[in-house]
């Protein structure tokens, strides 16, 4: 056969292509940072950016792996109870080793939050794959599970993390390395690894794959219940290391813990630029929007002009203007 | 290869034959269209007569496509202008089209799945009494219509639950329940087999009788030979011309179409003769849709699969490679073995083409790349990490090896023409380095040259050892290409084929009937 190739250097596979729906998340965050300096120049501050970046480190460790889970065509509305359950049993665990371990206990119940997160995970993604159903009514169902069971650990209550561990476990949510607060510098290593799996892994590429065609991964010989169930469990795993950090902010785990956490972690992903449809991820652009997400409620407290209790009006109107940009850039 | 009888001339005669010839009922002016600063049709002029079929035939990206959607309001004309009956006129939306008694039938399936039938014919156009749906009414409308076209399914069924040649004859006749002036068929055999589509071939022919102005597009030489009474020809955005349809035969039209003198459709069959059984099935079922099928292919062999849509052979492969609940016996390469997906049968070096490249083939919002490598993502990969550098260098290959047409190597695969999103889809079971390779549908819905060259490549396959089996509902193509062909009917094997008896009358006969007597074919 001739070889006939219309323009088209090898090279050309590696030319960067600008995109106003990838860039999209990144230029609102700048312009969200200008207009809080406009505002109020404190805004600008390293205390208050820290400040804002470490509130928002929960949900951006979560919404990492609610990436994976939307990319691959699912979704996980249980992930605000899995943070109140997995804290609770995270808790319990340490309240009771701290006796006979002393501060081993935390790094004890730290294996023990992550171990309950990935089973957690599982549970999730077997329900939605091996079970065929929905995603949406399956994580329907295990948030309401996961929320019975913190409230009826806690007994309604609150389950205080005991006294003799309360100091030492301070630093994960308090302390800094290098001057930089460790939740911040957590959700940057979870987001990097996000990162590294979603765009350089095999797994990466079965997972959108999965997630923009079911078919066509099947006939490409991807086994889409394997692919979707790691989703889940990957999802699990970010719930369990945003419980760690969670545990030591409030030394408690309350049945409110985590409470509407599944729709700030859907509006991060989205903000962000991955479809909700599935079959593109995009884990710095979910980091983003995380990130304008706490910095719309800090800008609302830090100005006088609209009352904070507005915020999650604005960030409805964010989501939507998101959406709206994805959809007109085309 | 064979060119199909002529049709006897009486059938089509001259609509305006002893009457005035009155203004066309569509008539397209110097129409042109532009994408960003892209001429993609000039200035074509055409007029369509009532009572007459206008067949449109060209390459794919000659602009056939991009003429149908002008006309029937899908987009506007940059240049140029359309007139009904004399009248100007200008379509901004396709319901304006309709409006103006113009129906297009796409190539596409556009219907409902979770709807049914009579749900699907009046979407948008329900029928009401005081303001209620009027169900009664709309189910009795639509048994008629759907009988008058030999549809045999029932109003209620659901679209999902219904075979695809019954799927294509419902959005026929959603196009049909109006009465139009004009009705444009893009392609509409393109899903149909042997008696489906002569059931389409005689509305068709019912239209034109009724005074309806048809417009035919179509990959398939032989059905454009015995419908049009006129031919337009574009080419790469132009029109070549337009041609009594009874001057031309196929290897005119085909000439017309690519502009140069075509070589012989089909390559060469090897003459060597086929090696050891390379893959053998015993007693493949596949509940609902095969019973009890065995045959073998050996190395160096195209074994042909012909039969009418819902013969089970799509299904019956499917099964055999994990892709559906099956029980078979298969040996590889004389060891036995199970397959109970398709990543084992890819591991087992048995790779299939499915025949939907768009639903189950490609991601059509991905980058050629990762479509490329998606069956073989373990052979780009170094410990945990993806070498992007490689699958660029394997799709550079790609694109040259089967001559893919692409404008940039990091387009998406929905950009690409459907001959080379083919291409695209076989270099990509192939980089699994089957032995076996299995292609369902080759050619479905590609234009005359990417067909030529996708016959050549399967030649190629075959004449590196590998084994080959080819599932079509073009039976000339089986017959150009295979080296034997087993014919299936209602699930099970009804015959095989080779040599002189490989013809398509007997294919025909097999597919078709019970007990079936072959004739020996005499030289082509």
């Amino acid at each position: 056969m001739t070889a006939l190739i219309q323009s088209a250097p090898a090279s050309s596979a590696r030319q960067y292509r600008f995109s106003w729906a990838d860039a999209g998340p990144f230029l609102a965050l700048a312009a969200l940072l200008a207009l809080g300096f406009l505002i109020n120049p404190d805004f600008l501050s390293p205390t208050n950016l820290a400040n804002v970046i470490t509130r928002s480190a929960y949900i951006a460790i979560i919404a990492v792996g609610a990436t994976f889970v939307i990319s691959s065509g699912a979704l996980d509305l249980s992930v605000g109870s899995m943070v109140a359950f997995i804290a609770g049993i995270t808790i319990m665990f340490m309240n009771i080793m701290a006796p006979s371990l002393g501060v081993w206990a935390i790094p004890a119940g730290m294996a023990v939050a992550v171990v309950t997160g990935l089973l957690c995970g599982l549970a999730n993604g077997l329900v939605v794959t091996v079970g065929q159903i929905e995603p949406f009514i399956a994580t329907l169902g295990t948030m309401g599970i996961f929320r019975a069971l913190i409230t009826y650990m806690t007994n309604g209550g609150t389950i205080p993390i005991d006294r003799s561990l309360r100091e030492a476990y301070r630093p994960v949510y308090f302390g800094t390395v290098a001057g930089i607060p460790i939740p911040i510098l957590i959700s940057a290593a979870v987001a990097a690894l996000g990162a590294f799996v979603l765009y350089k892994t095999k797994y990466g590429r079965r997972c959108a794959a999965v997630g923009a065609s079911e078919d066509v991964a099947r006939y490409s010989g991807i086994s889409v219940v394997s692919t979707r169930t790691i989703a889940y469990v990957i999802q699990g795993a970010c719930v369990a290391i945003a419980a760690i950090c969670y545990v030591p902010r409030l030394g408690a785990a309350t049945p409110t813990t985590g409470q509407l956490w599944e729709l700030q972690v859907i509006t991060a992903v989205v903000i962000g630029g991955t479809a909700l449809r599935g079959g593109k991820g995009r884990i710095w652009g979910t980091i983003a929007g995380a990130v304008i997400l706490e910095l719309i409620a800090n800008l609302m407290v830090l100005s006088d002009f609209v009352s904070e209790y507005l915020v999650a009006a604005v960030q409805g109107v964010i989501i939507i203007i998101a959406m709206l940009v994805q959809r007109f850039s085309k | 290869m064979s060119i199909a009888p002529r049709l006897d001339r009486d059938i089509v005669a001259a609509p305006t034959d002893g009457r005035p010839v009155g203004p066309a009922v569509l008539r397209a002016a110097g129409l042109s269209k532009q994408f960003g600063g892209v001429t993609v049709l000039a200035d074509v002029t055409l007029d369509v007569l009532p009572g007459e079929i206008h067949a449109i035939i060209g390459e794919n990206g000659a602009g056939k496509s991009t003429f149908m959607r002008l006309l029937s309001g899908y987009i506007e004309p940059t240049e140029g202008k359309l007139s009904m009956a004399g009248r100007d006129v200008r379509f901004a939306k396709p319901d304006q089209a309709q409006a103006a008694g113009i129906a297009l039938v796409h190539q596409e399936i556009l219907l409902a799945d979770a709807l049914t039938v009579v749900d699907n014919l009046y979407l948008g156009r329900e029928l009401t009494r005081n303001g209620i749906v009027d169900d009664a009414r709309m189910r009795a409308l639509a048994s008629a219509k759907l009988a008058e076209l030999g549809c045999e399914v029932s109003p209620t069924a659901l679209v999902r639950d219904i075979p695809l040649a019954d799927r294509q004859l419902v959005q026929i006749a959603r196009a049909l329940l109006d009465h139009h002036r004009v009705v444009i068929f893009d392609e509409p055999t393109a899903v149909l087999t042997g008696g489906e589509v002569e059931r389409l071939l005689a509305i068709i022919f019912d239209l034109k009788a009724r005074g309806v102005a048809v417009l035919y597009i179509s990959h398939r030489l032989d059905e454009v030979q015995r419908l049009a009474d006129k031919v337009t020809v574009l080419r790469d955005g132009k029109m070549v011309g337009t041609y009594p349809g009874h001057t031309l035969t196929q290897i005119d039209m085909a000439r017309l179409m690519v502009g140069r003198e075509l070589a012989a459709l089909y390559p060469p069959k090897r003459t060597d003769k086929a090696g050891a059984p390379m893959l053998v099935v015993r007693n493949a079922t596949v509940p609902g849709f095969a019973e009890d099928v065995s045959f073998s292919v050996r190395k160096g062999e195209i074994l042909g699969f012909a039969g009418m849509i819902g013969a089970g052979r799509t299904e019956l492969f499917e099964g055999i490679l994990g892709l559906r609940p099956a029980t078979a016996a298969i040996e590889l390469k004389g060891v036995p073995m199970r397959i109970r997906s398709q990543r084992e049968a890819l591991d087992a070096g048995i790779g299939y083409l499915t025949e939907d490249r768009k639903g189950k083939g490609l991601l059509l919002q991905e980058r050629l790349g990762p479509n490329l490598t998606l069956s073989a993502l373990a052979r780009f990969h170094r410990g945990p990490v993806m070498r992007t550098s490689l699958e660029t260098d394997a799709l550079a290959k790609a694109v040259a090896d089967y001559d893919i047409r692409v404008k940039s190597l990091v387009s998406r695969a929905g950009q690409l023409s459907g001959g080379n999103q083919q291409k695209l889809l076989l270099a990509k079971v192939l980089l699994t380095d089957p032995s076996v390779v299995i292609i369902d549908e080759p050619t479905r819905g590609i234009d005359i040259a990417n067909k030529a060259q996708i016959y050549v490549f399967i030649q190629d396959l075959v004449a590196q050892g590998k084994a080959c089996v080819v599932i079509s509902s073009e039976m000339q193509e089986l017959v150009g290409l295979c080296d034997r062909i087993i014919v299936m009917r209602e699930g099970r094997i009804s015959g095989e084929v080779s040599g002189e008896e490989m013809t398509e009358s007997n294919i025909a006969l097999l597919a078709t009937s019970e007990r079936a007597q072959l004739a020996q074919g005499g030289s082509q």
